[in-house]
């Protein structure tokens, strides 16, 4: 009754030994984490015989994937930030209304003069003074107006143009909105992810979540303060020709022009420039912190070709005026052009501490962030923190381990302990699959490893106590363990699908911990299952065989 | 010599006082109910917003003057509780400082926390915070809805499920067990004022789970005997079914609560609160498999092979307590 061909016990045993060598890493966390840590070292192409040592604490034949620890084990910071998508409308107008005002000059006798209109950031406002002309404004408008690139906005244009009065109201469509806000997101994403790894911290998380939101998780890091200094700056870089070097706050500027704060030049100082830029950061493509010739901290860029040659062109143009180099709406410096500057290298001088240049060349080199953050959701988790959880849950696993195995062994002698063994196969299969998914262990996790050692003697029980009813029924012990294996699978398989269905829930919905909860107890369910269907199986059938007990007590 | 936590055979009537039992749930979901209603829950940063900063000392924590430091800062109500652990030593003493969300700020603000941390400075000068952890109004309230969508689709999915693999009066006995948990361990937490928060969701969801594991572990072996006694009333076929898994049921209880006992204690006091909810929940879980599940499927009756009436199936007591239940 008890036949299990040698093939699948082959089967059974080769998936123990799998789960329990991708298990094994795990017990000598610190030591494959630097030998990885080297190996990632090497494949970048950092050597040296430090590094190689380090690599080869581990040795490579023997898998090497680890249980990814999550913060709240860890110590970090985790930011939730939302992208103000909304910036990006502003600049797009403000980047339109000059092709407007020249489509629009070009018919001036049907249209008449075309001046700008105060409005809500995300509208463009023109006034013609020729109100009769409106049909014909629009016509030119709508002209302007570019099929938005999606594949589901397929044929909508990025523009909506409308008349009121002698006004034309133009704003983005609500398929270009998405498409920009789409793009907008990512490319905050990658920003974010360069300026991270510019730092060079380990395994930072970073992922988009829901429309515009951006969650950051980094290990390590002191406090969310310190990441969000990282990344919560906008870096945005402009060139700008300056209209006024030296004015005050109560300058007037006109609608092409913008009065921005000059902070080098002391309390109150402010430039008028113009809004337009010449050149704007996405054209760098180097930058680094220098010093200029009175060796006060500077940071020196590079344009890529086409960047280049417009401030090439534009330098040629203006020499001897002034232009600007505005950083996230602050004039930074405003120097007089001596010459034509070709080549598309320059250097940016300024108040600037070393610290501050460095920085500011970092940021640069990473680009610009496309629009602000607003931070949702900031926790930082102190290292110490971390390990106290992780050492009170090691505790807590051995002890609830050793409880449980006691008990099972008082309740179904030769039975629990063969239960037990299959438990302990559990926790490392559990930690094999872990490592195998790169999962991440949180607190709630451990949580979720202490329930399933409670619970993965479950599956043992409802055959053994199947295997007792049996028994009295007196159809010898081989029928009897037999026809408990298959009677309690129906409500093995009932029981553990229900559970696991919430574990499949709890991790489409959760986030963070609870998510590293979902993981531990969903694979939980699946060991256990293994291990009570067919390793203790496999272990009673072995056990069986050699002995062929004529009677036996479970 | 095996240890038993029952005996071999059991041959207890579940059923013979169904109203007592019937009505101890029904009490206790009225008394969790209006604890709800009227204290409401402690809700924590996740679900509530604001700012939480765990506090770290050699120096005993002193509430009145960590309270006086922050005071004039102005922040509304904060809350400094102490925390207490077996695991901590005499020179480690912890506090929580929960901030309330502050007005017109969605974001957080890194200038409160920093502020708080240098007035808690000049009371304890070698304190630390291991931990700080603040979220804004609009996330918060995303995260209860969530959480209530998470709770309502387990439950909607247990229903499908059971519902498929045996009849639909079984996934209603399931279901009234479930709400009948998830009612009770909201009140329990209601009642003692413990911080509820997103890992709290997650072990009302595992309470799920669990409570569910136990029930249709009862309803398989019921299906069984229904096809197996074919006319026997389900009374009595109810009866032989729990006490024929009670042996599992018990066991299996208690070597989880064994585990999660042993998670209590020496776990630390950050999932307290957690561990506390899924023990709860094993308990309130597990009379509730047979003393509200089993109950509610004898309430509802079954239709079996061979009846033609439904109230031949329903048991002679079966509509005497059909008002209880959840």
């Amino acid at each position: 009754m008890l036949n299990i061909s040698l093939g699948r016990r082959v089967m059974i045993w080769l998936v123990v030994a799998a789960g329990l060598l991708l298990a094994m890493p795990n017990l000598f966390y610190d030591r494959v984490e630097r030998s990885n840590d080297a190996e990632a070292l090497l494949e970048q192409g950092i050597g040296g015989p430090e590094v190689e040592a380090e690599a080869a604490l581990w040795p490579s034949f023997l898998p090497d994937g680890l249980v990814n620890l999550g913060l709240d084990l860890r110590g970090g910071a985790h930011l939730l930030a939302e992208v103000q998508v909304e910036d990006v409308y502003e600049s797009r107008m403000t980047s339109f209304w000059p092709e407007v005002r020249d489509a629009l000059a070009a018919e001036r006798e049907t249209v008449g003069f075309v001046t700008r209109e105060d409005s809500a950031p995300d509208v463009l406002r023109v006034r013609i003074s020729n109100a009769e002309a409106m049909p014909r404004a629009l016509e030119i408008v709508r002209d302007l107006a570019r099929p938005v690139v999606t594949l589901t906005g397929a044929g909508a244009s990025d523009i909506v143009v409308a008349a009121e009065g002698p006004e034309l109201v133009i704003q983005l469509s609500e398929a270009e909105r998405e498409a920009t806000d789409d793009r907008t997101v990512q490319q905050a994403l990658e920003i974010i992810r360069r300026r991270i790894d510019e730092v060079g911290t380990r395994e930072p998380a970073i992922q988009r979540q829901g429309a515009d939101r951006i969650l950051i998780q980094v290990p390590g890091v002191g406090s969310a303060q310190e990441l969000k200094d990282i990344i919560g700056t906008t870096a945005q870089l402009t060139f700008r020709p300056v209209i006024q070097p030296f004015a005050d706050a109560d300058t007037v500027a006109g609608s092409d022009e913008e009065l921005l704060p000059f902070p080098s030049q002391g309390e109150g100082a402010f430039a008028l420039v113009e809004r337009a830029p010449v050149v704007t950061g996405e054209e760098l493509v180097d930058a680094q912190p220098g010093f200029d010739q009175n060796n006060r901290p500077a940071v020196t860029f590079r344009f890529n070709p086409s960047g280049a040659r417009k401030f090439g062109d534009y330098t040629a143009a203006n020499v001897g005026a002034p232009f600007a180099i505005v950083l996230d709406d602050e004039v930074i410096s405003a120097p007089r052009i001596n010459e034509a500057i070709r080549g598309g290298s320059g250097i940016i001088t300024g108040d600037f501490t070393v610290e501050e240049s460095t920085e500011l060349a970092v940021l640069l080199r990473a680009g610009a962030l496309p629009a602000e953050l607003t931070f949702l959701e900031e926790r930082t988790i102190g290292p110490e923190l971390g390990q106290d959880s992780i050492d009170a849950g090691t505790i807590a696993c051995i002890v609830a381990f050793a409880a449980v195995m006691v008990f099972m062994v008082l309740s179904y002698g030769i039975f629990g302990v063969f239960a037990d063994i299959a438990l302990m196969i559990n926790v490392a299969l559990l930690f094999g699959l872990l490592s195998l998914i790169g999962g991440t262990l949180t607190l709630p996790g451990i949580a979720g490893i202490v329930l399933t050692i409670g619970m993965a003697v479950d599956a043992n029980v409802l055959v053994f106590e199947r295997i007792r009813e049996e028994l009295k029924t007196a159809k010898g012990p081989a029928r009897a363990i037999s026809l408990g294996y298959e009677k309690a699978l129906s409500a093995i398989v009932d029981a553990n699908i229900t559970t696991f269905m919430t574990a499949v829930i709890l991790f489409a919905m959760g986030s963070g911990p609870v998510r590293g909860f979902a993981i531990t107890l969903g694979i939980g369910i699946l060991t256990s299952v293994f291990t009570a269907l067919f390793v203790t199986r496999v272990m009673i059938a072995t056990w069986f065989d050699a002995r062929r007990p004529k009677t036996i007590e479970v | 010599m095996r240890l038993k936590l029952v005996p071999q055979t059991t041959n207890w009537d579940f059923f013979s006082r169904p109203k007592l039992w019937l009505g101890i749930s029904a009490l206790l979901i009225v008394v969790a109910l209006l604890s709800f209603g009227t204290r409401g829950l402690n809700y924590g940063i996740d679900f509530a917003g604001g700012t939480t900063i765990r506090t770290e000392s050699a120096q005993p924590v002193d509430v009145g003057a960590y309270r006086a430091a922050i005071a004039p800062l102005d922040l509304g109500d904060v809350t400094i509780t102490e925390v207490f652990d077996p695991t901590f030593g005499p020179d480690r003493n912890v506090a929580m400082v929960a901030i309330q969300v502050q007005d017109g700020q969605e974001s957080v603000s890194g200038e409160t926390i920093v502020a708080v941390q240098e007035a808690l400075r000049g009371v304890a000068p070698d304190i630390t915070f291991p931990s700080v952890e603040s979220v804004g109004p609009t996330v918060s309230g995303e995260l209860i809805v969530t959480a209530i969508i998470a709770v309502m689709l387990a439950i909607g999915a247990v229903l499908i499920y059971i519902w498929l693999r045996f009849e639909w009066q079984f996934a209603v006995g399931a279901v009234v067990a479930l709400v009948h948990d998830v009612v009770l361990t909201l009140g329990i937490f209601s009642e003692f004022g413990i911080r509820f928060d997103l890992a709290i969701i997650a072990a009302l969801l595992t309470i799920v789970g669990y409570s569910l594991n136990d029930t249709v572990v009862v309803f398989d072996r019921v299906r069984e005997n229904l096809r197996r006694y074919k006319s026997r009333p389900l009374r009595d076929v109810l009866n032989l079914s729990i006490n024929e898994t009670l042996s599992r049921t018990f066991m299996t209880s208690f070597t989880t609560l064994l585990a999660l006992i042993a998670l209590f204690v020496l776990g630390g006091d950050v999932i307290r609160g957690f561990v506390f909810a899924m023990i709860w929940g094993v308990i309130v879980g597990t009379y509730s498999s047979i003393f509200v599940a089993s109950a509610t499927l004898l309430v509802l009756g079954v239709k079996r092979d061979w009846s033609k009436p439904e109230d031949d199936a329903g048991g002679p007591s079966g509509t005497q307590f059909s008002t209880g239940g959840s």
